[in-house]
């Protein structure tokens, strides 16, 4: 049985657009796949090879519940153990802020993957230099809702960084994308308009 | 309700991995829904080590409901309203298969005369009675502990038979400690009085070495933390109703020595100890990385199956690094793999009784 997926056109933006990037029957490795909605849409319309890693075992249960195949794991700690080649996308939806070392993670995803799709907060977004600037705390936003000692991001970063690692780890930007209220907006001045961005990177 | 006694004879003599030959093969086994015309539908079970085919329906011998009762029936997890479940007692078992218990040409009991059998004799043997009931290729095939290790012997060896592999607290190799109590049992067993270097079918049997051999295996199947909620130092109530109290001797003063009693000599009436030793060394030769030079991957290069493998937090028996190194391998080899390590307090049990997320990881996957 073919799992369950939203409807391409139905998925959150950042998706719809990785999903608008992948072609029919690639093999995908979604990292930090959690309950697997964007696993489940690619194998039911795009009928993709759709693998999954999720350190969170229940949604690990959630997705070989709906017929998916999600390994419970840490991006970090099991990536390693992955081939090269493996995957013609790996892909690594808002966790790079999250991880000890993203740099590492970059590489791991482009050797596994031949390109990867990298998505993350953007920490030079205007409510952020506000916040900080004017308010002289630590920010928090719609985009950014956990203060500071609570939240996972520990490695918080913008888009203009992004740009710079990559270049710095010898890959090549294909395409990038920005989000601002749920919406997509224009590369024109989005370290200082996107709340989110997404990268699609190759070797 | 099917006959208990269902068992099939293969028509060819069975080729065993020691080189000796197998001959006759019988297979006692259960079925449990009904099987569609090309066998489709077919879900294996393989038993674990003191299993056998009665998953789901009361054991002939003690009356209790099937091993895997839970798991197994109209509306469950494997679901036979949909499926058709077949469990089959392993060659070198005691449940009407053939094995040690059983009685060579002349008549005379197997006993240590039987051929060691491996994993692998077992799960060829299956697929020859497979072939028997004209089943090509199954659904899934699902095993716990060694029904784990059947499993994926099963998916290495017949790569093209099983659609689905689901693996439950076990692992590609048996390790240096799972060995080492497993001769502690078959110590316990070939140090009783009855023993008779294994001829002991005509008088007593070497119960009291047994049952030492069931009460260390089942302590490897439990937690401390559950043995600790469990029991925790209680001591056992006295026949007359008093509370209990130290005898300042070697009675089963503590609820736990009671427990392990009761377990080791309950399971001293429905089991052979002869097959305890066959069916121990059985696990503790396999290593499926070792039969591919050393690289477990390539014991999966040909599968076409999707696996699913489940390990249990408190299981120090087969622990999460085991299942992680087979799914590694399994990733390695391309194979689409699940893994999930499932919270239980159950230890090694935890794939036998209710573990949260269980029902739905073997429902899900199932279907």
């Amino acid at each position: 049985m073919k799992p369950h997926g939203t409807a391409l056109a139905d998925l959150r933006p950042d998706l719809a657009a990785i999903a608008s990037v992948i072609p029919e029957g690639a093999r995908v490795l979604d990292i930090g796949c959690g309950e697997g909605t964007l696993l489940a849409a690619l194998a039911a319309h795009k009928q993709v090879d759709a693998r999954g890693l999720e350190i969170d075992p229940e949604r690990v249960a959630t997705c070989v519940a709906r017929g998916l195949s999600v390994v419970q794991g840490d991006a970090e700690r099991d990536l390693v153990h992955y081939p090269d080649d493996a995957f013609d996308y790996a892909i690594l939806g808002q966790t790079i802020q999250m991880v000890d070392r993203p740099a590492d993670i970059l590489d791991e995803l482009l050797r596994v993957g031949r390109s990867a799709f990298v998505s993350f907060p953007n920490f030079a977004h205007w409510r952020m230099r506000v916040a900080l600037g004017l308010g002289g705390r630590m920010p928090v936003t719609p985009a950014l809702p956990e203060t500071w000692h609570a939240t996972g991001n520990i490695r918080n970063l913008t888009v203009v960084d992004f740009r710079a690692l990559v270049a710095e780890r010898g890959a090549r930007i294909e395409r990038e994308w920005h989000f601002a209220k749920g919406h997509t907006i224009r590369k024109r001045g989005a370290n200082l308009r996107a709340e989110f961005a997404l990268f699609l990177v190759g070797r | 309700m099917q006959d208990p006694e269902t068992a099939l004879t293969l028509p060819d003599p069975l080729p065993l991995d020691s080189g000796a030959v197998l001959s006759p093969v019988t297979i006692a086994y259960q079925e449990y829904g009904k099987r569609a015309a090309d066998g489709s539908n077919v879900v294996v079970i393989f038993h674990a080590l003191t299993g056998d085919q009665f998953a789901a329906s009361p054991h002939p011998g003690t009356g209790r409901p099937g091993w895997w009762d839970r798991m197994v029936g109209p509306g469950k997890p494997i679901d036979t309203d949909r499926l058709c479940v077949i469990c089959a007692n392993v060659i070198g078992g005691c449940m009407g298969s053939t094995g040690p218990a059983s009685e060579q040409a002349d008549g005379a009991r197997y006993a240590q005369c039987f051929p060691v059998v491996t994993i692998h004799d077992m799960v060829r043997a299956f697929a020859r009675m497979l072939d028997e009931l004209g089943i090509d290729r199954v659904h899934a095939v699902v095993g716990g502990s060694m029904g784990g290790m059947q499993a994926l012997a099963f998916a290495s060896d017949f790569p093209d038979r099983a659609e689905r592999v689901l693996v439950l607290a076990s692992a590609a190799r048996q390790s240096a400690q799972n060995i080492a109590f497993h001769e502690v049992g078959r110590q316990a067993i070939m140090a009783d009085a009855n023993w008779n270097g294994g001829d002991y079918y005509g008088g007593a049997h070497p119960d009291a070495g047994l049952a030492v051999a069931r009460m260390a295996a089942h302590i490897t199947y439990l937690s401390e933390k559950g043995l600790t909620e469990k029991f925790g130092r209680r001591l056992q109530a006295k026949g007359d109703g008093k509370p209990g109290e130290k005898s300042f001797g070697f009675d089963a003063d503590f609820q736990v020595e009671s427990y392990l009693r009761y377990q080791g000599s309950g399971f001293t009436r429905r089991f052979d100890a002869n097959s305890y030793l066959y069916i121990t060394r059985a696990m503790d030769y396999f290593d499926l990385a070792e039969e591919h030079g050393g690289r477990l991957a390539d014991a999966f290069a040909g599968a076409s199956a999707r696996f699913c493998i489940v390990s249990f937090d408190t299981d120090w028996l087969y622990p999460t690094a085991e299942s992680q190194h087979l799914v590694r391998a399994l990733n390695a080899a391309g194979a689409p793999v699940s893994f999930v390590e499932l919270s239980s307090p159950f230890g090694h049990d935890g794939f036998l009784l209710e573990t949260p997320g269980l029902d739905e990881v073997v429902r899900g996957f199932l279907t």
